[in-house]
């Protein structure tokens, strides 16, 4: 068994809302990040999959490939959108670190070749805030 | 041989922004600022960089107090840019396109006035790892 990482970016809006909730609710739990107007961060994604070595190739899987992959069905998706208004894959969900990594994690799967598994979508929101999923 | 040194205090926000000029048709602000165009926003976080040059202080050993000057920033700064929409939310860019390049402007001014004279003064934004200006050039 191997791992294998690949590092993708993009840039977005958001903020922290819980529609179910009055204004002053969301500001007292959300705090500066439930502003109304949004606010952005430069998020940085690692995707790690997980399988056996081709003998024939080397590879687990092409890193271009799976670049390729996220690229189509996650970057573009979120680069330079409102995480709460323009992404499909997002709609009627907290847009909070983790549970874009948890619908990202949703975004990859069927597009894996057979034998590759996910092991896990690491996602940075800000250099100091990251979480992980590992589809548990 | 003289006393000058330069310091520098990081300090950071994250902010949602467009980039839009007013002035020019839909068609053509797409054309020309493309994704940064997108109607509703995204963001970054900004890393800023302040600089100070200044003779070493033989009584402190310091140029300035980094902690004093951490502080003017964050009031001056953070306070009116971190978890806002530049350009709804500020009026700073209420009539101004907020680049990095006019970004990194505008922090100059709000400081200039509270840093001593004597002291050089100097701005570095980094929008993205990888884009970031400096002012003045």
């Amino acid at each position: 068994m191997v791992y294998l990482t690949r590092h993708e970016h993009f840039n977005a809006a958001h903020k922290l809302y819980n529609p179910n909730w009055s204004e002053e609710k969301n500001t007292e739990v959300f705090g500066k990040c439930a502003n109304a107007n949004w606010h952005g961060h430069n998020y940085e994604l690692m995707v790690t999959i997980k399988g056996k070595v081709n003998a024939e190739t080397g590879f687990l899987m092409d890193a271009k490939a799976l670049s390729v992959i996220l690229q189509q069905h996650v970057c573009e998706k979120l680069d330079h959108r409102n995480l709460n208004l323009d992404v499909d894959f997002m709609k009627g969900v907290l847009a909070s670190t983790e549970n874009l990594a948890m619908a990202i994690w949703k975004q990859i799967i069927p597009h894996l070749p057979k034998g590759v598994d996910l092991h896990c979508v690491k996602l940075y929101e800000t250099p100091r805030i990251c979480v992980e999923y590992y589809g548990e | 041989m003289d006393n000058k040194v330069a310091v520098y205090r990081k300090e950071h926000f994250n902010a949602a922004h467009r980039l839009h000029n007013p002035a020019l048709s839909d068609v053509e602000n797409a054309e020309l600022f493309g994704k940064c165009n997108y109607a509703n926003y995204h963001g970054h976080n900004y890393e800023l960089i302040v600089k100070v040059i200044g003779e070493v202080n033989p009584k402190t050993g310091y140029v300035i107090d980094l902690k004093v000057l951490g502080d003017l920033i964050k009031e001056l700064v953070i306070e009116k840019f971190d978890h806002k929409n530049l350009n709804l939310d500020t009026v700073e860019f209420k009539n101004l396109n907020p680049t990095a390049e006019n970004i990194a402007i505008v922090i100059y001014n709000m400081l200039r006035p509270k840093i001593d004279k004597k002291y050089e003064l100097k701005i570095v934004l980094y929008e993205t790892e990888r884009n970031y200006v400096e002012y003045p050039a």
